[in-house]
């Protein structure tokens, strides 16, 4: 009657065992983190036998210590970017049809459109005809049949705005970029485990484990590294100072209160490097050392040509780092940037200018930076909670059900065992809410046990023998305990929908505490006391 | 012999003092809504927008002096407040620094948090900056939402579940019994203006999660009964199942708590409000699952003529009952 088959039985304790072993590297955690970080390395580390599981729970910002940001991608940025480089397009365009529409000049306007005027208005219809010739099919599968710009005419005017389609597909394109230059500085500066999500249509989340303040990976991944070389016209006094057309006054990061003349049209700037290393110059101060393109090369190359003698200024981000004097002709492509650098200063350059330029600016709408320390006390104040906790519910399953509690409470342990095995199986974090979802779940875990056990005491009474009622027992609870276990595994589901960081690292411990408690207690408890029943085949039974 | 909380066969008429139970259930629920209406919620910068810095140093903490260095900053409202653990040591003193959202600004300035610390450190040189948050308030607007939405579709998802396992009657006792335990749960963290952030909505939601489980388990045995008695009146089935099902209810309920006390006192200061509100929960919870979702049961009454009316449903349940 109370039997379970002997394949069930090896199922039941194989998936224990497997769980187990699974959650067994976390109990030598740093131990068998550093046997991970040598073998991805490519280190041969022989700390931690090859034949066991190594996956380990990963530890969440709260509990480890590092930041946490949230950016948002000012997309439209692009949008003006796109707009400044079709005005010469479209000047060109025009400029070849001069009888009829005359002189073509630029209007002031929202930086994400364009808005030509023509000094000839009775060649509107024809200067429409040919922007509108300059429109180009979107290829993307959303924008089947419509064209990347649209252009209204008025009068002399013609105004020139990105459709809709288009800027969804630049939307897109620029996510792509941000998303993969982030990955890249971040990458660059080798911190363990980052995480850089696209979240929604605009938004970035990048969580580093291990930094001192967000700060820092604001610093990283914020700037903008914008290099140029830019032809030097002469000093300045300051940026308020009369400019024409085409030249700039920008000042120097070195020197507060100099000031360069700039022309604006760079001879090269930062697109065309190949590579940026952080070194040193002759003197043994820190330099970044870079190497061009082969165009880039060859336009370095003809500038320092016929121009030896004169400055070029080296510009990062609008300010001007250094503005050596061309001592000769450069023609390799590559060279080196000096400059009042500290070394830390030229290998962050050097990271910025190898990563490129982010494509457009970085808006952030949350940071959180959390000291390793408070990390590392979160973690012993939920052991040490969790470990008092087990103690008294385990004190309290035995004392109420004696024998039976005790096998509830052999199978809460190997409960607890298995949500850190399927934690480590599925890669997930371990938060401080999760850390107490899991102390909940131990109060909870035994909830289905007390079900059955109850059930038990119930069917004693008037059904005739202990097997039977071991075996109604079962049966019987078993609605309640699917029914009210899917109702909680609902929440769960929800909470990890909803749910971000700590708050879905909560969701997913309830969740998978409440899969395996279940499990045991249908399967692991059950088993017990099939095997200690047909072993000592009792008259009666006290439950 | 064995520990038990509640004697075999108890014959407790749960329904006796309904005019108090669910009479002060309701008196307490209006009381909560007033609480949240007259003081509000304690909201953290999830919600509020702002930035938190956590304090720690190894001398006493002067909040006047802190409060007074900050003074020359102009960061609009600034609240700090002192936190107590049983776990910190006489040197190690913890405060919480919070300021309200700067301007438009999406995130707070370097220089705002650099200036922040530099004046806390001229007060204090031992401080150090466990911690910094800071949410904009264009995110923390979403997060309300996105906090609402998740509660709302837990108590809708889990009545659907139930309706569609019970009859509709036991899915408005599961809501009212939710909505109760949500409720006086907000109800105390507007009384006692503990902070209100996104882990507390995960809280709501875990009582959500066990205040239901343990309906649901009265309910398992309600309906069990109903088709085992075909004609005992509706209260006394209701009464039977409490009775039948109090002993698993006060077992779970203790065990829970225990392991969530063992949380409260040493889990530490960071999730003791989380703790806190599921602690509370579980209690109220508990207690809504006797006392209200039955009483709902009783109000609306369940169809109990099935043979007549619909003849499949009696031929699943006879299968049951023939075992």
């Amino acid at each position: 009657m109370l039997h379970i088959s002997a394949y069930k039985q090896v199922m039941i304790w194989l998936t224990v065992v497997v769980g187990l072993a699974l959650a067994l590297p976390n109990a030598f955690y740093s131990r068998v983190e550093t046997h991970n970080d040598a073998l991805a390395q490519g280190q041969d580390d022989t700390s931690w036998p090859g034949f066991m599981p190594s996956g380990l729970v990963n530890l969440g910002l709260d509990l480890r210590g590092g930041a946490h940001l949230l950016a948002e991608v000012q997309t439209a940025d692009v949008y003006a970017t796109i707009m400044d480089a079709t005005w010469p397009e479209v000047r060109d365009a025009l400029a070849a049809d001069r009888d009829t529409v005359g002189f073509v000049t630029r209007e002031a306007s929202r930086p994400d459109q364009l808005i030509v005027r023509i000094s000839e208005p009775a060649g509107a219809a024809r200067a429409l005809e040919i922007v509108r010739g300059l429109a180009r099919p979107i290829t993307s599968l959303t924008g089947v049949g419509s064209t990347d710009i649209e252009v209204a005419g008025n009068g002399p005017m013609l105004t020139i705005n990105l459709s809709d389609a288009e800027k969804l597909a630049v939307d897109d394109r620029t996510m792509q970029q941000s998303l993969e230059i982030i990955r890249r500085r971040i990458d660059e500066v080798g911190t363990r485990e980052p995480t850089i999500q696209r979240q929604g249509d605009t938004r970035i989340l990048v969580e580093v484990p291990g930094v001192g303040s967000a700060q820092e990976v604001k610093d990283i991944i914020g700037t903008t590294a914008q290099l140029t070389f830019q032809p030097v016209i002469g000093g300045a006094g300051s940026t308020s100072d009369p400019v024409s057309a085409g030249q700039e006054i920008l000042p120097s990061v070195d020197s507060p209160g100099t000031f360069y003349l700039l022309d604006t049209a760079p001879v090269v700037s930062g697109e065309e490097l190949v590579d940026a290393q952080p070194s040193f110059d002759q003197n043994g101060r820190a330099a970044v050392s870079f190497r061009f393109n082969v165009s880039g090369a060859r336009k370095f190359g003809d500038y320092t040509l016929d121009h030896i003698g004169e400055p070029f200024a080296i510009v990062l981000d609008n300010e001007v780092i250094s503005a050596p004097t061309i001592q000769s002709h450069i023609p390799g492509g590559s060279g080196i940037i000096t400059g009042n650098f500290t070394v830390e200063e030229s290998t962050n350059l050097a990271v910025l200018l190898r990563a490129g330029a982010l494509p457009a600016k970085l808006n952030f709408l949350e940071e959180r930076t959390i000291g390793p320390q408070l990390g590392q006390d979160s973690i012993d104040a939920g052991k040490k909670a969790a470990m008092v906790g087990s103690v008294l519910v385990v004190g309290f399953m035995w004392m109420t059900y004696g024998l039976f509690g005790f096998f509830a409470n052999i199978a809460l342990i190997i409960n607890m065992g298995l949500i850190f095995g399927g934690l480590s199986l599925l890669g997930a974090t371990l938060t401080l809410p999760g850390i107490a979802g899991i102390v909940l779940t131990v109060g909870m875990a035994v909830d289905a046990n007390v079900l059955v056990f109850e059930r038990i005491r119930e069917e004693l009474k008037t059904a005739k023998g202990p097997a039977r009622a071991i075996e109604l027992g079962y049966e019987r609870a078993l609605s309640a305990i699917v029914d009210s276990n899917v109702t909680t595994l609902i929440t769960a589901f929800i909470l990890f929908y909803m749910g971000s960081g700590p708050v879905r690292g909560f969701a997913v411990t309830l969740g998978l505490g409440i899969i395996t408690s279940i499990f045991t207690a249908i399967f692991v408890t059950r088993s017990l006391i099939v095997i200690w029943f047909a072993w000592r085949r009792p008259k009666t039974i006290e439950v | 012999m064995r520990l038990r909380l509640i004697p075999d066969d108890t014959k407790i008429n749960f329904f006796g003092f309904a005019k108090v139970t669910f009479g002060g259930s309701v008196v307490l629920l209006v009381l909560s809504i007033v609480a949240f209406l007259a003081f509000g919620l304690n909201y953290g910068i999830d919600f509020k927008g702002g930035t938190t810095i956590r304090t720690e140093s190894t001398q006493s903490i002067d909040v006047g002096a802190y409060r007074a260095a900050l003074e020359p900053l102009n960061l609009g409202d600034v609240a700090i407040t002192e936190v107590f653990d049983p776990g910190f040591g006489a040197d190690r003193n913890v405060a919480e620094v919070r300021i309200q959202a700067q301007g438009d600004a999406e995130s707070i300035a370097p220089e705002t948090i650099a200036a922040m610390e530099a004046a806390l450190t001229a007060v204090d040189p031992n401080v150090t900056f466990a911690s910094v948050e800071s949410v904009g308030p264009k995110v923390s607007g979403e997060l309300i939402q996105s906090a609402i939405l998740s509660v709302v579709g837990a108590i809708g998802a889990i009545v659907i579940y139930i309706w569609l396992r019970f009859e509709w009657q036991f899915a408005v006792g599961a809501i009212v019994a939710l909505v109760h335990d949500v409720g006086l749960t907000i109800g105390l963290f507007a009384l006692l203006q503990i902070k209100f952030d996104l882990a507390i909505i995960a809280a709501l939601l875990t009582i959500v999660g066990y205040s239901i489980n343990d309906t649901v388990v009265v309910f398992d045995r309600v309906r069990e009964n109903l088709r085992k008695y075909k004609i005992m009146p509706l209260i006394d089935i209701l009464n039977l199942s409490a009775n039948e099902t109090l002993s698993r209810t006060m077992m779970t309920s203790g065990t829970t708590l225990l392991a969530l006390i063992a949380l409260l006192v040493l889990g530490g200061d960071v999730i003791r409000g989380f703790v806190f509100a599921i602690t509370w929960g579980i209690v109220v919870g508990t207690y809504s699952s006797i006392y209200i979702a039955k009483n709902i049961v009783l109000m609306l009454g369940v169809k109990r003529d099935w043979s007549k009316k619909d003849p499949r449903t009696v031929g699943r349940y006879a299968d049951v009952e023939g075992k």
